[in-house]
C-alpha cells in the first residue's frame, strides 16, 4: 500500500469520482497492490521468510510504500 | 449539424476530434466532463488521451462523469456517440458496449499506421465504407487488447457487431482481431484507432499515391452527417 501520510493520485480520483456519486459516508480512497508468488509446490517456512524478503527489497518501495501482509493462500 | 467533442482531465485528441467534424463539414462543439448539458448536439465523439490518468482502469473514471450521464441516456435514445481509444474504453466502461480492454499481448505501446477491414457499414460512423473495404488509419496504445467472455463474443459475431477488424497484423492481441465494434442499433460505435489523425492530406497516413495522404478518417464524420442530414 501507499505510505497513509503521500498522495495518493488513484485513490484521490476514484474518492472524487465516488463523491460525486453521491457516496458521501467514504472519506478517503487508498489503491495498494496484490502480488502472488505462484509455488511448484506448498511453500515451506524458509520459502515464506524469503518471500517476506523479496517483498521488503523489491516488490515494495519502503520510502513510499508499506508491505500489509505476505500470507499463504491455496 | 453540430458534433460535440467531450474534453475529461486527461483527454488528448479533443482538438484533432473538433478539426475533424470541422473539415468533414459539420461545426465541432466542445463539451466538458463536469457539465450535464450536450449543448443540442447531433452527435457526440468521445475522444483518446488518458483520460483521469487512467486510474483505476482506462476509462472507468471518466464513465462516472457528469456529461456522461447525459451522453448515455442519449445513446440509449439513439443519439450517435463515436469512442475513439480512450473514448471506445469509456464506453466500455460505462456499458454502452461490451466486453473490455486489457494491456497489449506485448506489452508495449504501439504508433503505427493500421490497417483495417470494415465489416460492418450499417452503423451511423460507417456508413459511406462498402463492406469488406480495407482503411488505413493510426493507431496508438497501450491498452487495446480487446476481449470478451464467449457468450459475448458469440453474440458480437452472430449480430453483426464487429465493425472493424486489425488487417494484416493484429498489433495488440485483440480476441477476433477485433478493432472496434458497435451497439445493435448502429448508434455507438468504438474503436482503438484514430480516424480522426486521417482526415487532411499531408498529416495522414501514407498511401501508394503519396506520403501523408491517407485521408480515410474523414469518412467516419462524413458518415455521421450523411445519416443525420438524411433522416
Amino acid at each position: 500500500m501507499p505510505k497513509a501520510d503521500l498522495l495518493d493520485p488513484a485513490g484521490k480520483a476514484v474518492a472524487n469520482a465516488l463523491q460525486r456519486k453521491g457516496h458521501n459516508t467514504v472519506s478517503n480512497v487508498r489503491i495498494g497492490k496484490r502480488i502472488e508468488l505462484h509455488y511448484l509446490s506448498t511453500p515451506t517456512d524458509q520459502d515464506i521468510a524469503e518471500a517476506k524478503q523479496i517483498a521488503a527489497d523489491f516488490l515494495s518501495n519502503g520510502v513510499i510504500e508499506d508491505v500489509v501482509s505476505v500470507t499463504v493462500e491455496n | 449539424m453540430r458534433i460535440g467533442v467531450v474534453t475529461f482531465p486527461g483527454t488528448l485528441d479533443d482538438r484533432d476530434a473538433m478539426r475533424a467534424v470541422r473539415l468533414a463539414g459539420a461545426e465541432p462543439v466542445s463539451l466538458w466532463h463536469a457539465d450535464k448539458d450536450l449543448k443540442k448536439v447531433d452527435a457526440v465523439v468521445l475522444p483518446g488521451g488518458f483520460s483521469f490518468g487512467d486510474y483505476l482502469r482506462c476509462g472507468a473514471i471518466a464513465a462516472l462523469a457528469p456529461i456522461m450521464e447525459k451522453v448515455i441516456d442519449a445513446a440509449n435514445g439513439g443519439l450517435p456517440v463515436l469512442g475513439i481509444c480512450n473514448g471506445f474504453q469509456v464506453l466500455v466502461e460505462s456499458h454502452l458496449l461490451p466486453g473490455g480492454l486489457i494491456r497489449n499481448e506485448h506489452q508495449h505501446f504501439i504508433c503505427r499506421d493500421q490497417k483495417l477491414i470494415v465489416e460492418n457499414n450499417q452503423t451511423a460512423w460507417t456508413n459511406l465504407f462498402e463492406v469488406g473495404q480495407e482503411i488505413t488509419i493510426p493507431l496508438k496504445n497501450g491498452e487495446g487488447g480487446y476481449i470478451a467472455d464467449e457468450e459475448t463474443l458469440k453474440r458480437l459475431e452472430g449480430e453483426g457487431l464487429i465493425v472493424f477488424r486489425y488487417s494484416e497484423v493484429n498489433p495488440n492481441g485483440s480476441i477476433n482481431n477485433i478493432a472496434g465494434l458497435s451497439n445493435e442499433r448502429g448508434n455507438v460505435v468504438g474503436l482503438m484507432p484514430h480516424p480522426e489523425h486521417a482526415v487532411e492530406p499531408g498529416f495522414g497516413p501514407d498511401t501508394p499515391v503519396a506520403m501523408r495522404s491517407g485521408v480515410d478518417g474523414l469518412q467516419f464524420f462524413k458518415s455521421v452527417i450523411n445519416m443525420v442530414v438524411n433522416a
